[in-house]
């Protein structure tokens, strides 16, 4: 029997691995990936959780985290497809038009 | 044995998340996160929730990142990052920050955290996914409905987003 305090050690890991990610890589394509794996590891943290507990309702929970995340990756891709089309790059560095 | 299994696969997810925030090349990075991905469902099936595991395995390895890829080898976006980052200070400071919310997440999370209860009655009720139908069809009709919603604005949104010859 694993402790859940494992999984959520195994979480946290992950998700400082994802924070990192969204803070040193500056291609707008990884940056999106590294949100995805915060999105993953929280998930397994509810389910952990939900382990100890037995409670089915966090289930559903990550069911409609992985649903919104489909949907927004589809958002997120088809916003970096415009920007890429009008700025010819996929570095966020680039993309500053908004800076005063 | 439970243990060796969860050890190893934890090992495999966190190479694979690593290895994805290291890989110089985005084809690369996406291939790790798959890794990581496929690692992660093994740990709902280790956790007793199968359903979740097929739902991470279809959704989020099979749709997802295949939608990755696709974008990353549509705009030829694999190696952005030639110049030096213009600010600096930014890593040393994003590593110490990302330390800091390590240690914080982790005494935080350890705090309420127990061993879970034993094979029971309950824990073949958690574990089937009869259960989390029944569960999604009467008490979470709303939110399930308003799910199906978001996805229909999402594919509404990318069609707009990226309407040809019209400025957005």
């Amino acid at each position: 029997m694993v402790p859940t305090s494992y999984y959520v050690l195994l979480s946290a890991i992950l998700f400082t691995i994802g924070v990192l990610g969204v803070l040193l890589r500056r291609n707008a394509i990884v940056i999106f990936m590294a949100v995805e794996l915060m999105l993953n590891a929280a998930n397994l943290a509810l389910v952990a959780f939900a382990r100890e507990r037995l409670g089915v309702e966090a289930q559903v929970i990550v069911f409609f985290v992985i649903t919104v995340a489909a949907a927004e990756v589809a958002v997120g891709l088809a916003l970096l497809v415009a920007i890429f089309r009008t700025k010819r790059t996929a570095d966020v560095d680039e993309v500053s038009t908004l800076k005063g | 044995m439970e243990l060796i299994l969860f050890l190893i696969t934890a090992l495999i997810a966190i190479v694979g998340a690593v290895a994805m925030l290291v890989s110089r090349n985005a084809v690369h990075s996406a291939l790790f996160l798959l890794l990581n991905f496929a690692a992660i469902a093994v740990l709902f099936l280790l956790l007793q929730a199968p359903f979740l595991f097929t739902i991470q395995l279809t959704v989020y390895a099979g749709a997802i990142m295949v939608l990755f890829l696709f974008v990353v080898m549509l705009l030829g976006a694999e190696k952005v990052e030639d110049t030096p980052d213009r600010i600096a200070w930014q890593q040393p400071l994003a590593l110490l920050l990302g330390l800091a919310l390590l240690v914080v997440s982790v005494v935080v999370g350890l705090g309420g955290a127990t061993n879970p209860p034993p094979e029971s009655e309950a824990l073949i009720q958690f574990s089937d996914p009869r259960t989390l139908g029944a569960l999604l069809f009467t008490d979470y009709l709303l939110p399930f409905e308003v799910t199906g919603f978001i996805l229909l604005i999402a594919v509404i949104g990318v069609v707009v987003l990226n309407q040809r010859g019209r400025k957005i």
